[in-house]
């Protein structure tokens, strides 16, 4: 016993049947959360007493910065396990992975840009913080254009793995750049030691949120995978019987 | 930022909406057009995330069935063929 899940895991199909009954749940949850969340962080959490309304922006802009960088590591990982192990489904994890985090940093920058103008009176500053973020968007970007350029799926997974590699060196510069170079940013709200600078009232909506977008996000993750599984072996029995059955 | 305007309280009893009126929600003292516009991109933005495998694996099913069909054409008339050959 022990590793016969992982030896499964190298079992698409496997994961596939596996996976079939967790999509309705995930969705369920991660819908019910992210509504709780928005309603409370919008309507029902108190005014931040010197940022005023626009505060409320932070109940997106830090679950999806949060899940941007938790996807890269998703990413990196499994893209590391690929090239090792020579796992095909972590090569596919690694691809769906990447369009899905490329969106969260979008949405990260976009609320952050949108959340300056009335904050700090400019849409864009190049501070260590949103600098490091938009090379993550690239990084996402340039493992998604690797995945298009070849015409080997083989060599295209060694190209974007090594790639999402390289840029984990971002990671620990994203985290640190509030503390390293002080500009414009503020520093964490969250913090995993010590007190948090942030009202439990402000907090709780805040959690509820991060914890939406993480479940909405494993949900995402699953579909564009099993998509995926379905795409490289369609040339398989099992596919065809699943496309011919089900014609949703 | 980061502390609240009331100060500490029992987080769920305590829940009350926070604006007089429907239009003061929407306006939210001039701020409101910045916090819906970045609600509602990011709900544009998800809703494209859920919905992009499902259109994907609708096209590739589709396209599938459309081989499946071709291929089983094919079938019967090369069947067709070779009955009327031995006949």
């Amino acid at each position: 016993m022990g590793w016969q899940w992982f030896h499964r895991l190298g079992s698409p199909r496997w994961f596939y049947e596996k996976t079939n009954a967790w999509i309705p749940w995930l969705a369920l949850l991660s819908v019910a959360l992210l509504l709780v969340g928005a309603t409370w962080g919008l309507g029902f959490a108190p005014e931040d007493s010197e940022q005023g309304n626009s505060y409320r922006i932070i109940y997106i802009h830090v679950p999806a910065s949060f899940l941007a960088l938790a996807g890269y590591y998703i990413m990196a990982i499994s893209g590391a396990v690929g090239l090792i192990w020579k796992m095909k489904l972590a090569d596919m994890v690694m691809k769906s992975a990447a369009p899905i985090g490329a969106v969260l940093t979008f949405i990260a920058l976009v609320t952050g840009a949108i959340w300056g103008k009335p904050t700090w009176g400019t849409w864009w500053i190049w501070d260590a913080r949103i600098t490091s973020m938009l090379l993550l968007f690239f990084l996402y970007l340039g493992v998604i254009a690797l995945q298009e350029a070849f015409q080997h799926q083989e060599t295209a997974n060694k190209a974007s793995a090594i790639l999402a590699l390289v840029g984990t060196v971002n990671i620990p510069i994203i985290y640190k750049s509030v503390d390293w170079w002080y500009t414009l940013h503020q520093p964490a709200t969250l913090k995993f030691t010590g007190e948090s600078p942030i009202d439990s009232s402000m907090l709780y909506p805040l959690l509820t949120m991060i914890v939406g977008f993480y479940v909405f996000f494993a949900l995402v993750l699953l579909m564009r995978t099993r998509t995926e599984i379905l795409q490289r072996e369609r040339k398989t029995r099992w596919v065809k019987a699943l496309a011919g059955g089900q014609t949703s | 930022m980061g502390k609240s305007a009331r100060g500490r309280a029992n987080i769920v009893s305590d829940l009350t909406f926070q604006f007089e009126s429907f239009s003061e929600f929407m306006l939210m003292a001039g701020h409101g057009p910045y916090v819906w516009a970045c609600y509602l991109i990011t709900a544009v933005a998800l809703v494209y995330l859920a919905c992009a495998p499902l259109v994907k694996r609708r096209a590739l099913f589709a396209e599938l069935q459309r081989q499946a069909r071709i291929e089983n054409h094919e079938l019967n008339k090369r069947k067709q063929a070779s009955t009327e050959n031995s006949s």
